[in-house]
């Protein structure tokens, strides 16, 4: 019973492509899933608008909307409903094109991503041999759209967010691959699916995720400190920080076109959540071997739940970082610590199995981040305060 | 087949046109970025699934950004003053048809001398990665030279403007 749960969408669609010649089923197979695909998402988006406000009030010792529906549930439907009827404000001196094609190219380059994650058993839109790459190849055409609002809007501030923006998401998406790039070395391919089969085995009940292992969890770290940076979460939120830019890139955006902005980021956030899970959190396999019966997408979206819920923690505890400490963290500490990360990764492959490799990369991970972010990175010498005035 | 490869020509030819021939530089970009989509599809609609999702990758996601970066820190942005033709454009047009014939002569020629392999790419990846570190390592050391001659002559350009400005903060530091 619980294997027909767990493949339910599966049975679903055969299903309703039984209904139709055999020449249709693969293509009504395929839209089906991304019907699937276009539904689910915004509708946990819409989910997470609720549970961001929410969260984000609680922690800030106030209540967060409550007005519409029962705890302010549905809010996310007179968000919709604002943005929908809202007027559609474009500047005079706008280049219009370019201005009416930044947020669809946003979307629809986040879209893309989606189509390679394994969901489920079984459950994948599309089961590339190089999904991997497909997906950093659709986040790195999500900056090129970024660059277009922010310089279609003819606003100096807006420029600003978007070079901002921009660096920010080079210099993160390097560390993203080469964080991704330990998984594929050890599990010695780059398709999702093959990954996450890799990592659903369990030596006695304790899975053999990758966040378990010493160079798993030094990669997961870098990975999500990059992720937040990708979708500009804060602490790395610069490029719309609401005190400082108005509001980036999308400032001269309304209406519609910026609850497309709205919404790429949030997908951006589902993305990368996503994609980490299924590389390091083991996708859709249970944590503990009894408890399989569970379905397995339950556990993918469970799974994603849970980082989405540590995005919104770290953003309402964590202070905005400045432009030049996050690049300076990007490239002084987070890049060597992954690339010395990769050595240790290349050291657990090839030494045998057993404790000793345990011992021997736990310790070199351990020395290298005293060494790199503790020692390396403190250059603030904190003297007596010294005041400058404006004469 | 034939019918995706004429609509990606055409999409590929007409960004080309696109970012020759439009006043501002930006557009220009803009058109480049999708000659580079129109590109990585082709390779996509030979099966080629690394090299199309890597020209993705790092043109769009980064040779695009570059040049956007580059017009735009540069007077490169300001709308031109004169024509965006040139008046020796009969010139440029013949030195354009004797480099497409000698390329497509080149390649017309590789047709009848390369055997008619017909390769079926099982694991291409994997292929790619052991003729990377097999057959083409010194290829790949050189590059990775020449990378590292790039990031370090880009440090150095980033570290030129230091010592004129820190001289109010240097006790700060």
């Amino acid at each position: 019973m619980f294997e027909n749960l767990d493949q339910i969408f599966l049975l679903l669609r055969d299903w309703i492509a039984g209904f139709l010649p055999v020449f249709l089923r693969p293509l009504v197979g395929t839209v089906l899933g991304v019907v699937g695909i276009a539904s689910v998402f915004p509708a946990l988006f819409a989910l997470t608008t609720v549970f961001e406000r929410k969260g984000l009030a609680r922690m800030q010792n106030r209540l967060g909307p409550n007005r519409v529906g029962p705890f302010g549930l549905l809010q996310p439907i007179a968000d919709g409903v604002k943005s929908l009827t809202k007027e559609d404000v474009v500047p005079l001196s706008a280049d219009g094109v370019v201005h009416f094609l930044a947020p669809l190219l946003l979307v629809v380059a986040v879209f893309m991503g989606f189509a390679v994650l394994p969901v489920g058993r079984n459950m994948v839109l599309v089961d590339l041999d190089c999904a991997l790459l497909f997906y950093f190849a659709m986040g790195a055409s999500s900056e090129v759209a970024v660059f277009m609002a922010g310089w279609s809007s003819r606003n100096k501030y807006s420029l600003l967010g978007a070079m901002r923006a921009v660096a920010q998401m080079i210099s993160y998406e390097v560390v993203l691959l080469l964080s991704s790039v330990a998984v594929v070395m050890i599990t010695g391919s780059m398709s999702l699916t093959r990954i996450v089969a890799a990592q659903n085995q369990y030596s006695g009940v304790l899975p053999h995720w990758y966040i378990f292992t010493p160079w798993g969890l030094a990669a997961f770290a870098m990975y999500a400190i990059a992720g937040t940076a990708e979708t500009n979460r804060s602490p790395f939120d610069l490029p719309e920080g609401e005190s400082e830019l108005i509001a980036g890139y999308h400032t001269e955006y309304s209406g519609f076109k910026f609850a497309l902005f709205f919404l790429g980021e949030y997908l951006g956030m589902f993305s990368i959540s996503g994609l980490g899970v299924t590389l390091f959190l083991g996708g859709w396999s249970a944590p503990f071997s009894f408890l399989g019966w569970i379905p397995s997408w339950i556990w993918f979206f469970a799974k994603v739940m849970l980082s989405i819920f540590v995005f919104i923690w770290v953003r309402g505890t964590l202070p905005r970082l400045r432009q030049d400490q996050l690049m300076n963290f990007a490239w002084k500490f987070v890049l060597p610590f992954t690339l010395f990360n990769l050595l240790v990764t290349a050291l657990w492959r090839f030494m045998g199995d057993g404790w000793l490799r345990w011992a021997v990369c736990s310790a070199l991970l351990a020395a290298a981040y005293l060494l790199m972010a503790r020692t390396g990175m403190r250059r603030e010498q904190f003297t007596s305060r010294s005041y400058r005035y404006a004469e | 087949m034939n019918f995706v490869f004429w609509i990606l020509a055409m999409l590929t030819l007409g960004s080309g046109l696109a970012a020759v021939a439009l006043k501002n530089t930006v557009h220009c970009a803009l058109a480049l970025t999708g000659a580079f989509a129109g590109l990585a599809f082709l390779f996509l609609s030979l099966g080629a699934q690394f090299a199309g999702f890597a020209e993705i990758l790092v043109y769009i996601g980064a040779v695009a950004i570059l040049v956007v970066f580059a017009i735009l820190l540069t007077r490169g942005s300001e709308t031109p003053i004169g024509s965006v033709f040139s008046r020796h454009w009969f010139w440029g047009l013949v030195a354009a048809a004797a480099v497409f014939a000698v390329f497509g002569g080149a390649v017309l020629a590789s047709v009848r001398v390369l055997p008619n392999v017909q390769a079926a790419p099982v694991a291409p990846v994997q292929a790619i990665g052991f003729a990377l570190v097999g057959r083409y390592v010194l290829p790949l050391e050189i590059l990775a030279v020449l990378l590292t001659a790039a990031t370090i002559g880009a440090v150095i350009i980033a570290l030129h403007e230091l010592p004129q400005e820190s001289l109010p903060q240097k006790e700060e530091q």
